[in-house]
């Protein structure tokens, strides 16, 4: 089979166009998001869309709490909405809609409807300070009703989306602004290559499954998103030492793959759980507290948690460099757990 | 609360709606309200107006018996009720087909039964029984059943609003000729959401209704200390849409006013904001004493409550016997005691279906 080498932005601008052509019933609502000559999103996900597709790329006011509680009614009525919120920050504003309403609509009716509707909302610390630029993971990840994917691959991307778009319940999907690859003036300082080759033809990822991005023996490397390939990178300097690191990529954090992560750790004893949002209430807190209570005679030693601080994202380049964890503090992490067992 | 509230456009552009019909020539003939069409049927058909009272009275007894068993002590959770407010919920779904869809809030007992939730499995669902509408795991205040086209109950102030713009939308984009209504109490309208919604139904002409019932308050608060507007409708001029202010506990004033505003929706005119003025006769959720409403205001509310006001109507116009009235009343009545009956000795939920109808 041929592929084509796509970014993050491409491959979701071709599922999002592949689905639309495949059902009807799909159609894109946001912000920015399908005007002629404009940028197709934030992030140029959705541009051109607009071309193929005019009826169905809904073009709303600022009006974030509005779109996403107008997908929800469009869902319940039989559409696929694929909404979208610029940047994953601005969820705060819908934060009823999607917490209250988009999450609970199934289980309050008993079980008589479903919400089939896809939330993309992009995350990423990246140069804009506290209210452009923070991870929004720890935000949903207690919150039942939804489920929570995060690509770090232009592959993943594309089959993840369109799984979600399929999915037929609420799928709340985070994209990283670093790895969209973006082109023109939308290109990302800092960006890290999270191209793939692209199959022709339809393919998905399965939600809930993760991958294991690179075989190890002697520690687990937890991480999604950027931190995926920050962890790769600390992976190949462990390497160099003498140390095997296994890395994990949970690619959905909710439902989260617990087999793949606790037969991982079966073998190698240690973990280290890698996150861009501060350390306070996320998911390593989660991986740790459960490995504890369901595997804790395979641990040779303490869970460690490598995150950013306790304090929204900072502005300036030298304090964001403090906060987001890199491929050294990883491998630093990695040495620690290794000396103490 | 006595003389009728005055009517009052707010729309640039002119629209047709007359003042209340109640004292006015009556406009359909038989049967089913005529919802889409027509404009020239010579009267209202008198069975199908004492379906409208039946309703009412359905509601107003539903809620007395819920009060009554609550405060004994034998419904579990908390309430809030309808009583005074029933021609609102029953004038605007009497314009409705059933495939037209509401949104109600956390005061929806009457706007599920109106819109056709039958009395035993609302019940059922306050008693929190596997029978309810949503099988217990909803309550008072999310009760609905989309297959009537009511979405659960959305209990956060505005928080329907949005919901309702989205099915309108999705009827838009389908071509489909129904209509949704977003019911709200006036508090709604000093939420975000609310101008989030009306805007863009205004700028995309979408099938919708935004029903704002101002019974006066807002839970304790009197409308007036929190909305500078003469009239809630006002605020519609800023959207260019019809705003429409009716006498809320005039049934059939409500019915006409309901009836143009769907009926302009599903001609792909776009939205109206109707606002209906009532009266709470009842606490804003239980064991509310009411100690904020004046004595006097409340001795013209009760006196001016819309299924009394309906009655004298029927019975003015010939329509109806008070025996007629009082059969209603008594089939009413047997009708909630079955449904008690039932609900109360249907069975619990098992404590693990809290685990059903969960996807993750």
């Amino acid at each position: 089979m041929s592929t084509r080498r796509l970014g993050i932005a491409e491959a979701l601008r071709e599922a999002i166009a592949e689905e639309m052509r495949r059902d009807k019933r799909v159609f894109c609502i946001g912000e920015d998001i399908g005007i002629p000559g404009g940028w197709g999103g934030a992030f140029t996900v959705t541009l051109g869309l607009e071309k193929e597709f005019a009826d169905r790329l809904v073009n709303t006011p600022i009006s974030e709490a509005g779109l996403m509680g107008a997908a929800l009614g469009a869902a319940m009525m039989g559409m696929r909405p694929i909404a979208d919120v610029q940047y994953a920050d601005f969820l705060f504003c819908a934060m009823d809609q999607v917490a209250n309403q988009v999450a609970k609509m199934r289980y309050m009716s008993g079980g008589k409807l479903t919400v089939p509707m896809v939330m993309r909302a992009p995350v990423g610390v990246t140069g804009r300070g506290a209210q452009h630029a923070q991870m929004m993971e720890p935000y949903f990840l207690p919150l039942p009703g939804i489920k929570i994917v995060a690509p770090s691959t232009a592959y993943d991307a594309k089959g993840l989306l369109k799984a979600a778009v399929r999915d037929g319940n609420p799928v709340l999907i985070f994209e990283h602004k670093l790895l969209y690859g973006s082109k023109g003036p939308r290109t990302e300082t800092g960006s890290v290559d999270a191209s793939s080759d692209i199959p022709d033809g339809d393919y998905t990822v399965p939600i809930g499954k993760g991958v294991v991005r690179r075989e190890g023996t002697d520690v687990t490397i937890i991480a999604t998103l950027l931190m995926a390939h920050r962890a790769m990178e600390a992976a190949g300097i462990l390497e160099k030492e003498g140390i095997s690191a296994e890395v994990i990529d949970p690619r959905s954090l909710v439902p989260f793959d617990w087999d793949l992560v606790k037969g991982s750790v079966a073998k190698t004893g240690r973990v280290v759980t890698v996150e861009e949002s501060p350390k306070r209430g996320g998911l390593g807190g989660e991986i740790a507290a459960t490995l504890a209570e369901e595997m804790l005679d395979y641990l040779v030693a303490p869970v460690k948690r490598i995150a950013a601080p306790n304090t929204p994202a900072p502005f300036s380049p030298p304090m964001e460099k403090f906060y987001v964890p890199d491929a050294n503090r990883i491998a630093q992490g990695v040495r620690e757990l290794i000396a103490i067992s | 609360m006595k003389k009728p509230v005055k009517m009052k456009k707010t729309t640039p552009k002119k629209t047709t709606l007359k003042k209340t019909a109640s004292s006015k020539a009556p406009r359909v003939k038989a049967g089913q309200p005529r919802g889409a069409r027509g404009k020239a049927a010579p009267s209202y058909d008198p069975q199908w107006l004492l379906g409208l009272y039946r309703k009412m009275v359905l509601i107003r007894e539903f809620e007395d018996r819920v009060k009554f068993l609550f405060l004994e002590g034998v419904m579990p959770g908390t309430i809030h009720q309808y009583q005074g407010q029933e021609a609102c919920g029953v004038g605007v779904c009497a314009a409705l087909r059933p495939d037209d869809v509401i949104t109600s809030t956390h005061r929806p007992h009457g706007h599920c039964i109106a819109k056709g939730l039958d009395v035993h499995s609302a019940m059922a669902e306050l008693f929190g029984k596997v029978t309810g509408c949503c099988k217990g795991k909803g309550g008072s205040m999310h009760m609905g059943d989309l297959s009537k086209g009511i979405v659960p109950a959305v209990a956060i102030v505005g928080g329907g609003l949005p919901i309702a713009t989205g099915m309108a939308l999705a009827f838009k984009m389908r071509n489909e000729k129904r209509v949704a209504v977003a019911f709200m109490g006036d508090g709604a309208s000093n939420e975000g959401t609310f101008h989030e919604s009306l805007n863009m139904a205004s700028i995309w002409d979408l099938p919708a209704v935004y029903v704002v019932e101002n019974n006066l308050y807002g839970a304790s608060t009197p409308v007036k200390m929190v909305v500078k507007a003469e009239h809630i409708s006002d605020r519609a001029c800023a959207y260019r849409i019809p705003g429409v202010t009716v006498d809320g506990n005039d049934l059939l004033a409500v019915y006409e006013a309901a009836r143009e505003a769907v009926e302009r929706a599903r001609q792909g005119k776009g939205p109206t904001l109707l606002e209906l003025v009532t009266y709470r006769i009842t606490g804003h959720s239980r064991r509310d004493p009411c100690l904020y409403q004046p004595e006097d205001e409340r001795k013209r509310a009760l006196a001016n409550e819309p299924i009394g006001r309906f009655a004298k109507h029927l019975l003015a116009k010939g329509m109806a016997e008070p025996k007629d009235l009082d059969a209603i009343r008594e089939s009413v009545k047997a009708e909630i005691e079955t449904a008690v009956k039932m609900a109360m000795s249907d069975p619990d939920p098992k404590p693990e279906d809290t685990m059903e109808d969960m996807f993750v």
